[in-house]
């Protein structure tokens, strides 16, 4: 045996999927002198990876989940390794056949070939099923089973072999060392190891390895209970390892496996266990392995009565092993990757199943190799995604809690959480919650989505404020969007913001250092603000913006909701350490108001007092022309300091405008009586977030802007690029160059009628677009066109859709189709590029 | 016939057997709990000899009302009756043990009849005291021999076959009898999901435990010390025959 | 004081387990400053007064009757309550095997007496009076107890392979006890017999050559045979293929199996679980030819092959071949 090393490049915790496959692609993308360890013995450490059901579905609502399991399909194949058997999904609620719908449409955006199946098609392939109880099936017939410790094992030994890792098992980490910040050692019961770079690919553990270092991975072990019951005449003669397609009993959260003579039955259905990484016994002190927990019999015998109900040849087989197996959770159900936002070079590639694990070990060796990933946007699996309260052990087993019985569920794309609500609450809370607000969660903010005070709207605009006929497009809305919309349009409306995340960077340095992660020019006049895209150091987008310039030396960085803890993240990860850049994150000092309307300008103008030069307190001339767009102003609103900052996503003029948390209640109040005249009322995220801003085409971060894309293909790329240096530029110059093989368009819908004779609203999930002949439309680079964003345009009368063209169906009156619910739908090509539907000049904006 | 079969329940350790601070005990907070082994195989012995000549099995055990679980587990592998002698305590000493069972089966018998048969593990698996079935077979007033690999019916008797270096040594008992059978006997049956299923239906009687306790008395458990070896390792792969065969002539077994 | 050992034979051989028993029990009585008697069961046995007397008991007690010509535990079991009455021992020693705890166990339920099997260690301070502080293994000898025996008389079994028969002759007396037996236990005793044929058992082999859940079949077990009949061995295996129905569970090696100590072990594809290992650790040397340099049983052979053993096996059997031919 090899003498334990003092030092390497990188270390890499872990020998299961996750850890094998990063080991793999990291030599074969350059990396040498790397150290792989686990306290385990190998090839079967005991972490879940040793007792994964090992099967592959790979059509999935979500883009990241799906590319990242057909990218670990692909490789499966490549080594071998993976068993094509077909799957079925089957229902027995009628609910779950319009489901079956929805997935036929995801299957379609990625290519995967899938049909619906009757009962009695189901039973033609899987002759032991009691069709009865069926009402019918989805189809997949690339559904595999893999062999993924034989892949992890080859991708190991493929590292070793190329010389640039060795191995250790048996060797359990005793302590993470941290040096300023960074990642200096991993201390094991074999000795000290040195290391550039640190991986905790630790499944379920990986919480309490990196606790040593002072980071966190906010994950649980979970409990998900299986067993293997045979032998089985039918399974024995079929003389395979699986010859029949692995069932998914949708509506009992179950499924059946058939491993060679027997039935491997899995569920999801059991109330949610969870276990403490420190808690998981030993490899020594386990009866089968750490993983493999006694089955806890009473969880599970609700389970066996629904499996015979299916094939009631289970119910005689023998039960030759059952376990509470356990596998890793995250609050939001999605991985957690990346650099770990604590400790620097220590990086998480955890709660990963055996579907994605290949993928997303490629993902991880891209990213540490390039600075971001090429396979596709990490965007929410990025650990950084996580609040400080979002990693706590409330949270993560409130949200766990919560969506492990979901795991077979039907989830809508709005679906909004029932735990951990009212965790971060605006200080106009009061006033929204009076006015009978639906609040949606924004990252525990409550955040009001529309008002029940503005009901009697829907009346007014009757017109376009139709109900929609189906429940599934009416979940989690409302035709009080639409006429808030409306009114706003018309009149004024205000907005809660404290979602927003503000970073204030000061310093010598901050010019700099913002220059350097900015597309655009941030060297504005103080009282200006620049919109700017971020970029990876390949070109794509990284996050989206807005900097105001306070002072000579003084920036404020304004973002979303959903990405500040990723922003957040960029920014300190690139500052520079010498001290010259100081960042202040004021997220949770100051409130926003966003007031817009062309009643805007009157009511803050009645609102609004500044000090003059006179040292009088005098009105404030919010005139566009004192206080053009773009500009930030300092102003007092009934004695309430603010700050003003003339900008809008809705496409009206007004502003955003920030005050202490303290005083917010105050400013709302202020805003509300002097709008009263002119019609005011308070307007949900409803608008600002979909109906204003698809009418007005803008982009957002992680739906239309992807760090697969870049700004010349969303339209956003501007004149001129600035001269000083900035991340991506090389890659952003070279795709200024180059034609772009997909734009960003707005479509229409041309006619929403459904079969049944009803009008559909697609919710935005995915949904291709196709060819008039049905055909998906995939670009050179292999991305599909499919919709990053759907509402309705209530001032157009119009319920558009936003997404990616190639060039030849990038024609303004070209007609498509979008797929929804397995229904082809009409809609034409309004917008090619940014330009906006809705008032195409800016003039309200900016009048 | 009706055959009683006596099991207890233990946990089912792994490669390392921790012990709970106290000494007293194991620790089995992640551990489940089976029917100790040669118990299981006494059950599933006892299932097929009322297959064969009709019956009734009832499975007794004598520890915590957890053991519940096991008693379900018999019966879900074809036991047809469960009688649970709750303790409060994980384990009794053996003469404590023998004498509560002894006293319960006697008052079973005195309501249903004189069992057949009374069937017991020849040892636990955790205490491997090797003598609670042997007390109360003689507290019983009945034969028992320890050791079954075999065990049949013939004629009304029971035929014993058990295992020694000489060869297999059988053993005829007149019924009412009792016997300590050993793993190897058979391969116990798996339950089934209709069985475990069924299991949760079937009722469980409860008897009192009464015994006095014995001079067996634990101070503490402790774990064995490692054996440290120093592994010479001969060789990777078929190049390693060489090797190994000197091995085997240096310890002389071509002699 | 006396301490007494229990000595188990079969119709008149003396078992390697009893002479541990001799030398454990004489070591006792010294500690004691006791007397060291042994108790032979029928009269088959007598002439191995000879041997005992090479192990040092002062005294041979030979219990007598007709009924006594064979194995039988009851009796066995009433012959050592009806010695241990009239000799009153402070100690009653036998052998940690399946007979050994069978009779202490139906002497123990007789005499109405605490008895601990499996003992490891007695209490190097006991002289007789007080209660007897043993080590006795519990699990299969995968974890211990240390238990007091509170009894005017302490029963116990000696764990097999702890202690190495070692003499020191001294002159015995005999003391012929003749047994009352009643019908009562005339039943138990062993009725009828089939005879080992003639070789090695999985008990005595000097080699044993062992396979475990890596071997994959039951097919896969040939060139396992192959070995142990180049070694003049037998084949044994670990409870995880007796499970898998390869291989009958006479074969099977540990706690629940069989305990051996061969003079090599040969562990093919066996990873070396605790309930493996008690049964094999007494090996005096074991061989492990696994693919994984890191499994439990690599890590306490003494020496070992790291490599398939589908490859591995074979290729041993072709070098014997080529050295030794037949």
């Amino acid at each position: 045996m090899s003498e334990f090393p003092k030092s390497a490049k990188c270390v890499v915790i872990g020998a299961g999927i996750v850890g094998n496959c990063l080991v793999g692609h990291l030599a074969k993308l350059g990396w040498t002198n790397m150290v792989q360890i686990d306290k385990g013995p190998l090839p079967n450490p005991g972490g879940s990876t040793g007792h994964a059901s090992n099967f592959i579905f790979p059509t999935d609502h979500n883009k990241e989940m799906a590319l990242l399991t057909l990218a670990s399909q692909k490789q499966y194949i490549e080594m071998g390794m993976n068993n094509t058997c077909g799957g079925i999904e089957v229902a027995r609620n009628p609910e779950r056949l319009e489901e079956f719908n929805r997935r036929m449409t995801s299957a379609k955006s990625w290519g995967i070939d899938a049909k619906l199946l009757s009962p009695a098609e189901v039973k033609e392939l899987v002759p032991f099923i009691n069709e009865k109880i069926v009402l019918g099936g989805f189809y997949t017939p690339s559904v595999s089973c893999v062999d993924s410790l034989q892949t992890g094992t080859l991708m190991r030994e493929g590292a070793v072999k190329s010389g640039n890792l060795s191995v250790f098992a048996n060797t359990e980490v005793l302590d993470l060392e941290v040096e300023n910040g960074t990642i200096k050692a991993v201390v094991t019961n074999k000795g000290r190891i040195e290391a550039e770079y640190v991986v905790v690919a630790c499944g379920v553990w990986s919480p309490r390895i990196a606790k040593m270092a002072g980071a966190n991975i906010p994950l649980t072990p979970a409990v998900h209970q299986m067993a293997d019951v045979g032998p089985i005449d039918i399974l024995q003669k079929s003389n395979a390892e699986v010859a029949y397609p692995i069932v998914r009993d949708m509506d009992t959260f179950c499924y059946e496996r058939q491993t060679a003579g027997s039935m491997e039955v899995g569920s999801y259905a059991h109330r949610a266990i969870f276990m403490h990484p420190d808690d998981i016994p030993s490899n020594e002190a386990s009866a089968l392995s750490p993983t493999e927990l006694p089955l806890t019999q009473d969880d599970f015998d609700p389970q066996m009565e629904q499996a015979i109900e299916l094939m009631d040849m289970l119910g005689d087989a023998e039960i030759k092993y059952a376990i509470n197996g356990l596998l890793s959770l995250t609050p939001d159900a999605m991985p957690v990757l990346g650099e770990t936002v604590e400790v620097k070079n220590l990086w998480s590639a955890a709660a990963v199943w055996i579907k994605e694990g290949p993928g997303i070990a490629q993902l991880v060796a891209e990213w540490m190799t390039y600075g971001y990933p090429h396979l596709c946007d990490p965007h929410s699996s990025d650990i950084s995604r996580f609040y400080a309260h979002e990693k706590t052990e409330h949270h993560i087993y409130a949200r766990c809690d919560e969506h492990f019985n979901k795991t077979y569920g039907i989830v809508h794309p709005r679906e909004q959480w029932g735990t951990q609500r009212n965790m971060r609450r605006s200080p106009f809370y009061p006033r929204e919650e009076a006015a009978g607000a639906t609040f949606f969660d924004a990252r525990g903010w409550e955040r009001p989505q529309w008002f029940a005070s503005n009901e009697k709207l829907v009346t007014k605009f009757a017109s376009v404020c139709e109900p929609r006929p189906h429940e599934w497009d009416a979940r989690w809305w409302s035709p009080i969007s639409n006429a808030e919309h409306l009114q706003m349009r018309e009149s004024v409306g205000m907005v809660d913001l404290t979602a927003f995340n503000e970073f204030d960077f000061t310093g010598p340095g901050t010019m700099n250092f913002l220059q350097h992660m900015c597309v655009n020019n941030v060297d504005v006049p103080v009282g200006r603000s620049v919109y700017t895209p971020l970029l990876t150091p390949g070109g794509g987008f990284r996050g989206d913006l807005t900097i105001m310039r306070l002072g000579a030396e003084h920036f404020r960085v304004i973002t979303g909701a959903f990405d500040g803890g990723r922003d957040n993240y960029w920014f300190k990860r690139h500052m520079p350490q010498d001290g010259s850049v100081i960042f202040t994150d004021m997220s949770s000092a100051l409130c926003t108001i966003g007031v817009w309307g062309p009643n805007a300008e009157k009511t803050m103008a009645k609102a609004t007092q500044n000090i003059n030069a006179e040292g009088k307190l005098v009105p404030f001339d919010v005139s566009q022309k004192n206080f053009p767009y773009g500009s930030v102003r300092e102003v007092l609103i009934d004695g309430v300091p603010a700050t003003m900052f003339r900008i809008s996503y809705v496409g009206e003029n007004g502003w955003e405008v920030y005050t202490k948390m303290e005083h917010g209640l105050r400013l709302w109040d202020s805003i509300a009586k002097a709008g009263e005249e002119f019609g005011i009322i308070p307007v949900g995220m409803g608008v600002y977030a979909v109906t204003g801003r698809i009418e007005k085409g803008y982009r957002l971060m992680g739906a239309e802007l992807e760090s697969e894309y870049n700004p010349v293909e969303a339209g956003l790329n501007r004149a001129k690029v600035k001269s000083a240096d900035f991340i991506g530029k090389a890659a952003y110059m070279k795709a200024r160059d180059e034609k772009p093989c997909a734009i960003m368009c707005t479509l229409e819908m041309i006619d929403n009628t459904s079969k049944a004779g009803i009008k559909r609203y697609p919710t935005g999930g995915n949904e291709p677009i196709l060819t008039k002949t049905g055909e998906r439309i995939v670009d050179a680079k292999g991305r599909v066109s499919r919709v990053t964003t759907a509402g309705a345009a209530p001032s157009l009368g119009k319920y558009l859709l936003l997404a990616y063209l190639t060039p030849e169906h990038a024609v303004e009156g070209n007609e498509l189709r979008v797929m929804y619910m397995n229904e082809l739908y009409p809609v034409r090509v309004a917008r090619v590029g940014s330009q906006p539907l809705f008032d195409p000049t800016d003039a309200r904006m900016k009048s | 016939m009706n055959i009683l079969v006596c099991v207890k329940r233990v946990p089912a350790p792994g490669a390392r057997i921790n012990i709970t601070s106290d000494g007293q005990q194991v620790d089995t907070a992640f551990l489940g709990f089976t029917v100790s082994p040669h118990e299981e195989c006494a059950v599933e012995q006892a299932v097929q000899l009322i297959e064969k000549h009709g019956g009734d099995v009832t499975v007794l055990t004598l520890g915590p009302t957890e053991a519940e679980e096991q008693l379900r587990t018999a019966v879900s592998t074809g036991a047809t009756k469960a009688v649970l002698v709750p303790i409060d305590t994980t384990d009794w000493d053996p003469q404590r043990t023998a004498q509560a069972i002894a006293k319960v089966i006697g008052e079973l018998e005195a309501t249903n009849g004189k069992y057949d048969l009374v069937l017991f593990g020849n040892e636990s698996a955790d205490s491997c005291g090797y003598q609670v079935g042997v007390r109360a077979a003689l507290k019983l007033g009945r034969p028992i021999v320890n050791g079954a690999k075999g065990l049949d019916i013939e004629n009304g008797v029971a035929v014993i076959r058990r295992e020694s270096d000489a060869g297999v040594e059988i053993y005829k008992l007149k019924m009412p009898a009792c016997v300590g059978v050993k793993e190897g006997i058979n391969l116990p049956r798996y339950p089934t999901m209709k069985g475990r299923l069924a299991s949760k239906k079937v009722e469980i009687t409860q008897s009192t435990a009464s015994g006095e306790i014995g001079g067996l008395k634990l101070i503490t458990l402790k774990r064995p010390p490692e054996r440290a070896s120093n592994t010479k390792i001969l060789g990777n792969g078929p190049e390693a025959a060489s090797a190994v065969v000197d091995l085997l002539e240096e310890l002389g077994v071509f002699k | 004081m006396t301490v007494l050992a229990v000595v188990e034979h079969d119709r008149g051989t003396i078992t390697d387990a009893s002479l541990g028993v001799l030398t454990a029990a004489r070591n006792l009585a010294k500690q004691m400053g006791a007397k060291f008697e042994a108790l032979t069961i029928g009269a088959n046995a007598d002439a191995l007064s000879e041997v005992i007397s090479k192990y040092g008991a002062t005294t041979v007690h030979q219990a007598h009757n007709a009924m006594l010509t064979d194995f039988g535990p009851e009796a066995w079991g009433e012959s050592i309550a009806q010695v241990v009455r009239k000799t009153s021992p402070q100690v009653v020693i036998s052998s940690g095997t399946e007979r050994g705890h069978e009779i202490i166990a139906q002497a123990a339920a007789r005499l109405d007496l605490p008895a601990a099997m499996n003992c490891l260690e007695f209490d190097k301070d006991f002289n007789g009076t007080q209660p007897l502080k043993v080590v006795r293994a519990r699990w299969g000898g995968s974890l211990m107890e240390e238990t007091e025996i509170d009894a005017p008389i302490k029963l116990v079994t000696l764990a097999n392979h702890i202690v190495e028969g070692a003499e020191e002759p001294t002159s015995s007396t005999i003391a012929v006890f003749e047994v009352d037996l009643d019908d009562s236990v005339k039943q138990t005793f062993v009725q009828d017999r089939v005879e080992r044929v003639a070789g090695v058992t999985l008990a005595t082999s000097p080699v044993v050559v062992s396979g475990g859940r890596g071997v994959g079949s039951a097919e896969a077990f040939a060139p396992l045979e192959e070995l142990a009949g180049l070694l003049n061995g037998v084949v044994g295996c670990s409870r995880a293929v007796t499970n898998n129905g390869w291989r009958n569970h006479t074969d099977q090696v540990g706690q629940t199996g069989t305990r051996i100590a061969p003079d090599i072990y040969i562990a093919c594809g066996i990873s070396g679980a605790i309930q493996h290992w008690v049964g094999a650790m007494a090996s005096k040397n074991i061989l492990a030819i696994n693919i994984d340099a890191q499994a439990n049983i690599v890590t306490k052979a003494g020496y070992a092959v790291i490599g398939d053993l589908h490859v591995v096996v074979p290729a041993i059997s072709a070098e014997i071949r080529k050295r030794h031919p037949k």
